[in-house]
């Protein structure tokens, strides 16, 4: 059984003239495996994957997350499988600046409610520490260099412990050595510990240390 | 940290945007403050003047008078018949309350009511080369100090002493102030049928009402139907119950049996109590005005935090947050300022009553007073909260709606 798997999956935007997002897309990202999605800009590389990440619906086809078809899920339900399974990292950190690193990682945690406040502080503890973050638990996001607020939020992505992590363009603030590291990091969160990673990027260099290479041009896959 | 964690992102968010959460505080409390200090105000003023009333005037008067011209036999005999009669002339007839001993015999027995037989009429007096022009009543003394409260009002003299005293007579303190007149003196009275007696003053009279002070006077039953040349008419009948609240449905009973128009205290100051309805609409008014004020601070701080918080929004979003998560986190922001803003206001609002209570001053208007005459109520504050809180909450709903309606891939995409 797939993490994700989309069939036939499209999306239109509605308009006088439609715009055509993504068509016809196949693709299953089986656990454990680093998927990159590459492409020039405006090929629809962000779309198919907020798509996968079940933040926009589709306008054909389906997403089956671990298995479970998703077509027909309220809004409600969406954002629930979002907060349980799938973790997002995007260009800009997003951190929250009125919280800590630590108050950032434990808000997913809180929100699911299933680890007690003592639990979630240990548990987003403890991610920080992975990630090497162990000494900024009590920064503000505007304390930390790009690198460490993008490993801040990686750490967040990470909070529920999801079955996937979905990434748009993660480096792309980011310094080359920086850069390197992240998509080491996201490597890792693959081989080691089993997770889906499906990384949006445009950089051919980082997209090399992916298991697998997807490529879009206009909204299809190539190749 | 044990905070619910919606109520710590709104928490945050206020916090980090003091200049503006503390104008929209203000507003609030200000208005909660106003409200519960002019309420105090206006209720308390208002409570008094009926309570004097209550205390001073008779609770019903019965007049000699009737609400319509009564109808003709011949219209009676026929309702709705083609009568019609035309140059009719009114019969000239002695004014006064026909069978007044037999009404006050039947009203005597009823329990809880005390009745007095009076006559009311015009009368000028003269003293050291002025006039003044009064109303004059005569009143049967021993019954009429268990239905107004003119013995107790008394500044100097004696009730009694209208018996004791030939062609004696009662003023009220601005009659008296006006005239320069004191106790003892003689002074001419003239009625207007052409009456004249030179008159004993036995007594002044302040009922802190000023229209009664300024102007009416008292002499005895017998007397002022010797001024107006009226031998046994009696021209009102006044009534004070124990249970004020019976006044208007026991003159309406009396109305219907005797014909005659009784008002109850509520009918004679009909014109105060109309002033305090437009009062209190110009008062309620005022203070949602302050509120609304309020309000469009409250809206300001959260549509302002909505958009700038717009990031924060998305990223929340597909974390995993629900639509009314959001809501809930901007419309618990409206509810802070709510609920602190009245808190303060209440300790504003408490502290310009204690301010105003602190206050002396001689006002001169429906009635006389040294000052705010202040009504405190728990009633006043629970009010000005629900509103506060009611208001506070409605004006953060429409940006909470907003940011709830945000779509995260919008937002996100911005990269």
């Amino acid at each position: 059984m797939a993490a994700i798997e989309a069939s036939g999956l499209g999306r239109d935007l509605p308009g006088e003239v439609p715009v055509t997002l993504v068509r016809d897309i196949d693709l299953a990202v089986e656990a454990g495996e680093f998927v990159a999605i590459t492409g020039p800009s405006g090929s629809g590389k962000s779309s198919l994957l907020y798509l996968l990440g079940l933040l926009d619906l589709p306008t054909a086809g389906r997403v089956r997350i671990e298995g479970a078809d998703t077509t027909g899920l309220s809004p409600d339900q969406l954002a629930a499988i979002r907060l349980a399974r799938i973790g997002f990292v995007f260009q800009f950190h997003f951190l929250l600046p009125e919280f800590t690193c630590m108050a950032n990682v434990e808000i997913p945690i809180r929100r699911l409610g299933a680890l007690s406040d003592a639990q979630a502080r240990d548990r987003a503890a403890m991610l920080l520490d992975s990630l090497e973050l162990a000494d900024h638990r009590r920064k503000y996001p505007d304390q930390l260099s790009g690198g460490q607020r993008q490993r801040v939020a990686i750490a967040r992505a990470l909070a529920n412990d999801p079955a996937m992590i979905l990434a748009d363009e993660p480096t792309g603030n980011l310094d080359t050595r920086t850069a390197h590291l992240v998509f080491d990091l996201f490597r890792a969160l693959a081989r080691d510990q089993g997770r889906s990673v499906v990384v949006v990027t445009h950089d051919a260099d980082l997209a090399r240390m992916a298991d697998r290479r997807i490529h879009l041009v206009d909204g299809r896959i190539v190749d | 940290m044990a905070l619910p964690l919606g109520l710590h992102i709104a928490l945050q968010h206020l916090l980090h945007r003091r200049r503006q959460t503390l104008v929209s505080l203000l507003g609030v409390a200000l208005g909660v403050a106003f409200f519960i200090a002019i309420s105090a105000m206006m209720q308390g003023f208002q409570r008094d003047f009926v309570a004097r009333i209550i205390d001073v005037q008779p609770h019903i008067i019965i007049k000699d008078e009737v609400r319509e011209a009564p109808m003709q036999p011949v219209e009676r005999a026929y309702p709705g018949g083609a009568v019609s009669l035309r140059g009719l002339k009114p019969m000239e007839e002695v004014r006064g309350i026909r069978g007044a001993r037999n009404i006050l015999a039947t009203l005597e027995d009823l329990p809880g009511v005390h009745v007095a037989p009076a006559l009311s009429g015009n009368l000028l007096l003269r003293f050291g080369g002025k006039d003044l022009s009064v109303n004059v009543t005569g009143i049967d003394p021993a019954r009429e100090r268990k239905v107004t409260h003119i013995e107790k009002d008394l500044l100097s003299g004696s009730l009694d002493a209208l018996y004791t005293t030939s062609n004696a007579i009662i003023l009220g303190e601005g009659v008296a102030k006006k005239g320069g007149i004191r106790s003892g003196d003689l002074i001419s009275a003239v009625s207007p049928v052409g009456v004249v007696l030179k008159m004993k003053v036995v007594g002044i009279f302040s009922s802190g009402i000023t229209l009664m002070d300024n102007f009416d006077t008292y002499v005895l039953l017998k007397k002022a139907q010797v001024l107006q040349n009226r031998t046994n008419v009696v021209n009102r009948v006044n009534l004070r119950l124990d249970d004020v609240e019976l006044a208007a449905p026991l003159a309406a009973q009396v109305e219907r049996q005797f014909g005659y128009r009784s008002e109850p205290w509520q009918e004679q100051s009909r014109n105060v109590l109309g002033i305090f309805v437009i009062q209190n609409a110009i008062m309620y008014s005022t203070v949602g005005a302050i509120l609304i004020v309020a309000c469009f601070g409250i809206f300001n701080v959260i549509s302002t935090v909505v958009f700038e918080k717009t990031k924060d929004i998305g990223i929340l979003k597909s974390i995993g947050f629900r639509d009314r998560d959001i809501r809930r986190i901007f419309v618990t922001e409206g509810l802070i300022v709510g609920v602190i803003g009245t808190v303060i206001g209440w300790g504003l609002g408490w502290g310009l009553i204690e301010f105003m209570a602190s206050l002396h001053f001689e006002m001169e208007g429906f009635v006389r007073a040294q000052g705010f005459i202040l009504y405190r109520t728990p009633v006043h504050y629970m009010v000005s909260a629900a509103m506060a809180i009611a208001s506070a909450t409605l004006a953060a709903w429409v940006p909470a709606r907003r940011a709830s309606r945000l779509n995260p891939v919008d937002i996100v995409r911005g990269s």
